[in-house]
């Protein structure tokens, strides 16, 4: 098997098991309050954390580029009350002419 | 199922395709990324095509794509995939109580979920519709599916997907989800939190570790008001 089918194949096992643990072991059972109140933040701050690392990461380091710069954009729109989809779009356009004008990373 | 709950679990489902059609269309550009990446590091086609159908986890193909692409081996590769997707140990639990039915059905429904999916079907405080997770999942895995392919055979005319912007696609669709997640200040600064939390950890830690991090941020939930 090449490299790139083995990793194909172990990856698909790795993430059939992660995601199917808690609903194969847990399903359809009552969760403790104490438990449901720690899981009720989970949603706002894996996202956060996931807008945190994709945006102002770079390998190791931490950074400032043109991402950050069409972040802003979307969140402006956001504010604005724009729908998510045009929200993207705006962010992805102003990321773009950041890289190519303003020859930011 | 009775009748009724029955209509229930099919009105949900297709409130969950309702609501993930735009975020549909991101996933979509997240694929092409996806695709054009495979591509380059020389998994010929039909390899990211079943991973994007078996694994459908589009952080950790990224990772283990681009590892094996830049010469780190499949067991790095492996590792690297494994972090980025231990999130979906907690949201998995989290996310137990509204997945029902048999076994082989719950292990089915559980592949459905991926963040986007996953935020959809939160119904707050900690309550999850199982309807809109079938239906946001099931909407997203098509355009995941198609997003890959469009990548893989348009990969050498799109060149770098970055120069399109479509880095931003991913981060900005989870800034709009986010906003539908922040309900009270306890969230808020959790999000924060979180946030932080990762952003210190990066320069010391591999990938993934900081967003597992991250989610000790929750604890604030047992922090009496």
């Amino acid at each position: 098997m090449t490299a790139a089918w083995l990793t194909v194949v172990l990856v698909g096992v790795v993430s059939l098991v992660t995601k199917g643990t808690g609903p194969v072991v847990l399903g359809g059972r009552e969760i403790p309050v104490r438990v449901r109140k720690v899981i009720a933040l989970l949603a706002p701050t894996l996202l956060a954390a996931l807008i945190a690392t994709q945006i102002f990461t770079s390998g190791h380091s931490l950074v400032l580029d043109s991402r950050s710069v069409g972040l802003g954009v979307g969140a402006l729109a956001l504010v604005l009350r724009a729908p998510i989809l045009l929200a993207v779009v705006l962010a992805a356009v102003a990321t773009a002419l950041a890289r190519a004008f303003l020859h930011l990373p | 199922m009775t009748s009724s709950r029955k209509r229930e679990f099919q009105s949900d489902v297709l409130a969950g395709i309702r609501v993930a059609i735009p975020l549909a269309l991101a996933v979509f550009g997240f694929g092409v990324s996806f695709g054009v990446v495979a591509r380059s590091a020389h998994f010929g086609l039909l390899a990211p095509l079943v991973m994007s159908a078996t694994t459908f986890a589009g952080s950790a193909q990224f990772a283990a794509v681009s590892v094996v692409g830049t010469g780190g081996g499949v067991a790095a590769a492996i590792v690297a995939a494994s972090l980025l997707n231990s999130r979906y140990l907690p949201i998995g639990i989290s996310l137990a109580p509204a997945i029902t039915g048999r076994t082989p059905r719950r292990l089915l429904e559980a592949q459905l979920v991926v963040d986007e999916s996953w935020a959809v079907s939160h119904l707050g405080g900690g309550r999850f519709s199982e309807g809109r997770l079938v239906g946001a999942g099931l909407l997203l895995y098509v355009g995941w599916l198609a997003g890959t392919v469009v990548g893989l055979l348009g990969a050498r005319l799109l060149g770098d997907p970055n120069r399109f912007g479509l880095d931003v696609v991913s981060p900005v669709l989870f800034l709009g989800l986010l906003r539908g997640q922040i309900t009270n200040r306890r969230a808020a600064l959790s999000a924060v939190l979180g946030a932080a939390i990762a952003l210190v950890l990066v320069p010391f830690t591999s990938p993934g570790v900081p967003l597992i991090a991250a989610s000790v941020a929750c604890l604030l939930g047992l922090v009496r008001t």
